[in-house]
C-alpha cells in the first residue's frame, strides 16, 4: 500500500462468521479483498458455501488461496 | 500406531479398504474439489503416487467433506473430476466423516504414509510450500523413501496447511 501512496493503517479487516452475514456482504469466500469495495481479483469458481477458502488463479493459472500479488499491486494503483 | 482400518467406495463404486494390501507402503491422503491449497497440491500428489507405483507404493485420496451444504465435493462431482483429470489413484468418498474422525483427519491436504505394516510413519503436509512446485511433495517423497529402505522417518510429523475439512 506504501508503495502505491495509500495509508497500510486503513485496512480495515472484517470476519465474516455467519452464512446470513455473508450473504449481506455479498462475500463469496475468504479471503476477499476489497479496495473501496470493489474486489480486486476475479472470483474463481464459485464455492458452495461461501464460508469456506476462495480459489484464486494465479496469472500464470495455478490455483491458489491468495490473489495473485500483481492483481492486488493493479487493484492498489487504480484506486491510489 | 497401526492405522484404523476403513471400507469406502471409490467414484465408479468399488470398495476400498486399507487393509488386505500386500502394499510395500501406503499413502493416504484427505483432499477435496473445492480448497485452494488442496488443488494447489494435488499435482504433486499424483506424481507422487505415478512415481512411487511402481515401487509397490499404494496411493488412496479421500474426501470426507459435507456434500450437503459443499455439493461441489459431491460423489458425482468427484467422479468427474476424476474422468477430467486422469487421477493415478482412487478417490474415495467418506459419506459419513467417520473415517477422517477416526483417522483425525483435519484439513485438505491432509496427508498420511503407512509402513508396510499399516503403521503411522508421516503425517502432515506434503511440502513446504503450496505455491512453490519444486517443493514436489518432498516430505511425502522422504517419508517413503525412508520406509522403503526400512528406515525411520526423519521428520515424522509436519503441521497440515489447507481449508478445514467440511463437518456436518
Amino acid at each position: 500500500m506504501e508503495e502505491a501512496g495509500l495509508d497500510p493503517a486503513t485496512i480495515e479487516l472484517r470476519e465474516v462468521e455467519t452464512e446470513d452475514d455473508a450473504a449481506r456482504e455479498s462475500f463469496p469466500g475468504s479471503p476477499t479483498i476489497r479496495v473501496d469495495g470493489v474486489d480486486v481479483a476475479e472470483a474463481g469458481p464459485t464455492a458452495d458455501s461461501p464460508l469456506t477458502c476462495r480459489v484464486y488463479r494465479r496469472r500464470d493459472g495455478r490455483p491458489s488461496p491468495l490473489p495473485d500479488p500483481e492483481d492486488v499491486r493493479a487493484a492498489l494503483v487504480s484506486r491510489a | 500406531m497401526s492405522a484404523p482400518d476403513f471400507e469406502l467406495p471409490d467414484t465408479e463404486g468399488v470398495r476400498h479398504s486399507l487393509s488386505g494390501s500386500d502394499a510395500a507402503a501406503t499413502v493416504v491422503y484427505w483432499t477435496c474439489n473445492h480448497c485452494p491449497y488442496a488443488l494447489a497440491w494435488e499435482d504433486r500428489m499424483h506424481a507422487v503416487s505415478r512415481d512411487y507405483a511402481e515401487r509397490g507404493v499404494r496411493t488412496l485420496a479421500i474426501n470426507s467433506n459435507d456434500a450437503e451444504r459443499y455439493p461441489g465435493d459431491s460423489l458425482p462431482a468427484m467422479a468427474e473430476r476424476v474422468a477430467e483429470e486422469d487421477w493415478p489413484h482412487p478417490f474415495l468418498h467418506d459419506e459419513s466423516q467417520e473415517v477422517a474422525r477416526a483417522w483425525g483427519a483435519e484439513r485438505t491436504p491432509h496427508v498420511f504414509v503407512l509402513d508396510a505394516d499399516l503403521n503411522l510413519r508421516y503425517e502432515g503436509a506434503p511440502d513446504g510450500d503450496y505455491e512453490n512446485e519444486s517443493g514436489d511433495a518432498e516430505w511425502v517423497r522422504a517419508a517413503l523413501d525412508a520406509v522403503l529402505a526400512g528406515d525411520q522417518v526423519a521428520r515424522p510429523n509436519t503441521e497440515a496447511v489447507g481449508c478445514t475439512i467440511k463437518w456436518r
